[in-house]
């Protein structure tokens, strides 16, 4: 059960949210990207491929990883806008002290703030991708061995972004969280790009960079694991060029990361409470 | 029994700059309290550490009894901010709403309805905090820090905003809250406004209390303006001196219609603590 003055909170942030202009980009956007990926289905899937190759699981698979990184980047997006004038940005404007004067105080702030970013965004990657998923399927006839596990992958991840900017808006005022919080969103892609291409060439040292971005910046993680699901029941040569893909060489995080990711994500609030608990207002 | 509101020894300091040097106070209930003072004197980082939206380096402050931030300490406070804005697309009924929930306040429509009369909104109830002009803004925030009928009301400049009829009211409502037994600290610039509503003052320069006491107290008497046919007059004088004033005044041919004893004001008496001193 969540308590009043957490709910009180979050439902403001719910409310902000069709309130605010710039939210409205985040909608404008996600139409966009669909209307553009139903066009990409319709032509890619009647695109005839050779004989020994299952042309469903290829494109459908190729899409759907494309959709999986446009999904993250517009839920990221979404998570950062909620989140990143939270704490400094909300005070400097005399919005956040009538708040937390009251006997929910900080803490409650926090969570209130923290669960709506989260749930919202978290609920905006699984909507967009279980779109994207019925199209592919309508048009194609393909879908992944495990439909709702890349889904649940993407929601961890813009769970782990929305905490990431919670604590960078504690720090840093509003711009400079927003511009920092979507370079390390960033810094997490490229680093999981790096860590890719070493497993592919075989150098040690591009994959422990890839790992530890990996436990620096789960979200890294929890997408390659859920483009990883799916293309994990494609095999023979389909399977191989799928993985040969832009989006095929995907780890599986495995159980571990699960843990990590919600060990992770406790302690980046934590952080967040403590640096709050001692900020002065 | 505890007082209200009490800072000992109170100390902040901000790197090397010091906002508070040790400052001693007291509010009780029933007690309007008035907090002077130049920019910078530490009258706003008292404030908040009363709220605990800051941290005290040294001293301690409480608010009835406990330690000030606590969440025994914020049910009892009410607050508004120098520097404050609302949710721009709610109601001010909306907004009175999400601060009883916050409050845990279980005074429902009646207790918004009453508070919005107080401040006079209540013809505005509905209309969005966007379309409200500042007066009214800062009347809105007067009444949500009012929910919960709070034991200690801390208002940071709660007048700056308000024309003369909206700081009348103010000055009423202070002065109902003072019949009710809320204690009042205020801090304020408009030192007229302070020495027409507080019990006591104090005085903070250089995060010190230079001076504190009742407004009498900080005044005083400054002989007597006397109305002639040649018009208004002040004369330095003791009121034993008056009646020979008078009776010299009469005898050299003045028609005296009036004769009012004089006091220096708060704001004469400030300018003499502080040296002037512009913040």
């Amino acid at each position: 059960m969540i308590r009043g003055d957490v709910a009180v909170v979050a439902g403001l942030c719910v409310r902000e949210l069709g309130r605010r202009r710039v939210f409205w980009v985040v909608p404008v956007l996600t139409a966009g990207f669909l209307g553009l990926f139903t066009m990409a289905c319709a032509y890619t899937f009647s695109v005839s491929a050779p004989g020994q190759l299952d042309r469903a699981a290829l494109v459908g698979s190729t899409l759907m990883g494309l959709a999986m990184f446009s999904i993250l980047f517009l839920g990221s997006v979404l998570a950062v806008f909620l989140t990143f004038t939270a704490v400094r940005g909300d005070a400097e404007v005399g919005m956040l002290q009538p708040l937390v004067v009251r006997p929910g105080g900080r803490a409650g702030f926090l969570a209130g703030r923290f669960l709506a970013a989260a749930g919202i965004s978290a609920a905006y990657v699984v909507a967009v991708y279980a779109v994207a998923l019925v199209v592919t399927d309508a048009i194609g006839g393909w879908l992944p061995p495990s439909p709702a596990t890349p889904a649940l992958a993407l929601a961890g991840a813009v769970v782990v972004v929305a905490a990431i900017s919670l604590l960078g808006s504690v720090h840093l005022s509003t711009i400079a969280n927003g511009i920092a919080a979507l370079m390390v969103f960033g810094a997490g892609l490229t680093a999981g790009l790096i860590g890719q291409i070493g497993q592919s060439i075989g150098s040690t040292r591009l994959e422990q960079i890839g790992t530890a971005a990996s436990y620096a910046l789960p979200f890294e993680a929890l997408y390659e694991a859920g483009l990883h699901n799916l293309t994990a029941g494609t095999g023979g040569l389909t399977g191989l060029i799928v993985r040969l893909g832009p989006f095929g060489g995907a780890q599986n995080g495995g159980p571990g990361l699960v843990a990590w990711s919600v060990v992770y994500v406790l302690l980046v609030l934590a952080a967040t409470a403590l640096s709050f608990a001692r900020r002065d207002l | 029994m505890d007082p209200a509101f009490r800072v000992e020894r109170l100390e902040k300091y901000y790197g090397g700059v010091t906002a508070l040097a040790g400052v001693d106070l007291e509010v009780d209930a029933g007690e309007l309290f008035g907090l002077l003072g130049p920019n910078g004197a530490g009258k706003s980082t008292l404030v908040r550490i009363g709220c605990g939206l800051a941290r005290a380096d040294g001293g301690r402050a409480t608010v009835c009894g406990h330690a000030a931030g606590s969440v025994e300490a914020r049910r009892r406070i009410g607050y508004l901010a120098e520097l404050f804005r609302f949710p721009s697309w709610l109601s001010a009924d909306e907004v009175l709403t999400v601060h009883q929930r916050l409050a845990r306040s279980a005074g429902g429509r009646e207790e918004r309805e009453r508070l919005l009369a107080m401040v006079g909104l209540s013809d505005v109830a509905t209309r969005r905090v966007g379309a409200m002009s500042k007066g009214m803004q800062q009347r809105l925030g007067i009444a949500q820090a009012l929910i919960g009928a709070p034991a200690v009301l801390i208002l940071d400049e709660p007048t700056s905003a308000l024309d003369p009829a909206g700081r009348r009211l103010v000055r009423d409502l202070l002065a109902g809250l003072r019949e009710q037994g809320t204690a009042v600290l205020l801090n304020s610039h408009l030192l007229s406004e302070v020495e027409m509503v507080c019990d006591r003052v104090a005085i903070l320069s250089h995060g010190r209390v230079v001076a504190a006491g009742t407004p009498d107290s900080l005044t005083s008497a400054r002989g007597v303006v006397v109305e002639t046919q040649e018009g208004s007059r002040r004369f330095d004088v003791a009121r034993g001196e008056i009646p020979d004033l008078v009776a010299r005044l009469v005898a050299g041919g003045d028609r005296i219609f009036s004769v009012v004893p004089s006091r220096s004001t708060l704001e004469e008496f400030y300018l003499e603590t502080v040296g002037g001193e512009i913040g």
